[in-house]
């Protein structure tokens, strides 16, 4: 569904490298400018390299990238690493604003206040999550095949959407734990950076990534 | 740049007392080697308990290869955070008092805080002693025979460790290790595991280690792993590892 041009099904689709939806310094003083310019335009875009490199000759090449990453334990583990990276760091950039942070909006409020009793507390567990994952990972915000929702971690690049994921589920809020994500602002301080997070969250794209789930459960 | 120059200051200053710990003798006042500096002893030798290791030179003492801001967080914020949750994660059990590798042997059995933490605190602490100031030594002795037995030359090493360690997905470390048949191999395992744990895929004592997580090299390397770990071949204690080899050749 996303990160691929489709406008003609007759010919095998090409993926696309997405853009950075603000400038590198948008995000200050939450993610600091160096860290978005490298994190962008040298690990995204390497992950996409390698993915675009490791797809080929797959049998997968020109599949949409939603049915790549789901059958993400049958293809080389190169496609599982870089076509994670690329996917996962597409969705985190869509997630993070600006004009992001206060509380979740529409039916995402609804359903997280239902399910965790209030937002403080499912930002707690959210966190926990994140600062739990030992070593490289992420922390996952996801929609489960009955539409609830589900907090977990994943190793690497690894995510809820792969069939070799232990928490099955189409992720529609993520959060990059590796240490490139926040070394050069917070060091082995990883729950400063996890704390600022919530600052530069985009709710209102959360929310759009939780009905179109919805509406194709 | 004014802040830079405060920073680079507080980090000379902070690294003296770095030196002024060099000294591992024991509570018995032996001058101890290799891993009995892991240990506190009672006068009779018998461990009472773990310690933190002191770093084997200054915060500054790896530049340019490694900066010494990145020594100085890597020592006293990661390695030593794993040291204490090993220590809390062991305190008051029969761990406290077993050598490491007795417990990495059985690593299976222990919860994810000790495999975690106990392999932090460990791996860290060959990683510190397989470095040194001094740029561009080479094996000698048994272990330099053994490595070309092995691997044909000391290049063809290092293209194989440096290409293990590149090639590492994800936080983790390189390793040169005595595999069971008494020959050196080259393996990397995940996160904070080593080749002494029972769940790691290749098993041995190990030579040297290189740490791959980002945090060791991300302040001065960022994205580019291969560099810092072309940099780390000319920073290698091979006299420490050397004496590793020696050890671990003498064990069963």
């Amino acid at each position: 569904m996303l990160f691929i041009s489709n406008l003609n099904y007759n010919t095998k689709m090409s993926y696309q490298f997405p853009e950075l939806p603000y400038s590198y310094d948008a995000l200050e003083p939450y993610i600091d400018r160096a860290t978005m310019e490298i994190h962008f335009s040298k690990h995204h875009k390497t992950y996409f390299d390698k993915f675009v490199a490791a797809i080929k000759d797959t049998g997968f090449d020109g599949k949409s990238l939603d049915e790549i990453i789901r059958n993400a334990g049958k293809l080389p583990v190169a496609v599982r690493n870089n076509g994670g990276g690329f996917f996962n760091h597409s969705l985190f950039w869509e997630i993070l604003s600006p004009r992001g942070g206060g509380d979740p909006v529409g039916k995402l409020a609804d359903s997280v206040k239902k399910q965790f009793g209030s937002y403080e507390e499912f930002r707690n567990r959210f966190t926990d999550a994140a600062i739990n994952r030992f070593g490289s990972g992420w922390a996952w915000l996801s929609v489960k095949p009955d539409g609830s929702l589900c907090i977990c971690s994943s190793p690497n690049q690894d995510n809820p959407m792969m069939d070799v994921a232990d928490c099955q589920g189409i992720p529609i809020l993520g959060l990059d734990v590796w240490e490139h994500a926040y070394y050069l602002k917070y060091q082995n301080r990883r729950p400063e950076y996890v704390s600022a997070f919530w600052n530069v969250v985009n709710w209102e794209k959360a929310n759009a990534n939780f009905e179109e789930v919805l509406s194709k459960l | 740049m004014k802040k830079s120059l405060i920073l680079f200051t507080l980090i000379v200053l902070i690294g003296i007392p770095a030196i002024a710990q060099y000294n591992y003798s024991n509570e018995a006042g032996l001058v101890t080697y290799g891993e009995a500096k892991l240990y506190s002893q009672a006068a009779d030798g018998r461990q009472t308990g773990f310690r933190f290791p002191a770093l084997p030179y200054t915060y500054n003492g790896l530049q340019p290869v490694i900066d010494s801001l990145t020594v100085a967080i890597h020592y006293n914020r990661h390695h030593r955070a794993y040291f204490d949750k090993f220590i809390a994660a062991v305190k008051g059990t029969p761990l406290e008092t077993q050598p490491i590798e007795q417990i990495f042997a059985n690593i299976s059995q222990q919860p994810a805080t000790i495999r975690n933490n106990g392999g932090g605190y460990y791996n860290h602490f060959l990683y510190w002693e397989n470095m040194q100031v001094m740029q561009g030594a080479s094996p000698t002795g048994d272990l330099a025979a053994a490595i070309n037995k092995k691997f044909g030359s000391l290049d063809a090493l290092r293209d194989q460790f440096g290409n293990a360690a590149k090639g590492l997905f994800g936080s983790g470390w390189a390793w040169l290790i005595l595999n069971k048949d008494k020959e050196l191999e080259v393996t990397t395992t995940p996160n904070q595991d080593n080749p002494l744990m029972d769940v790691a895929a290749v098993r041995g004592i190990p030579l040297l280690a290189l740490d791959v997580w980002e945090h060791a090299y991300y302040l001065n390397y960022q994205n580019k792993r291969a560099d810092y770990v072309d940099a780390f071949w000319k920073i290698i204690n091979w006299d420490e590892v050397g004496r590793r080899y020696v050890e671990a050749m003498k064990k069963n």
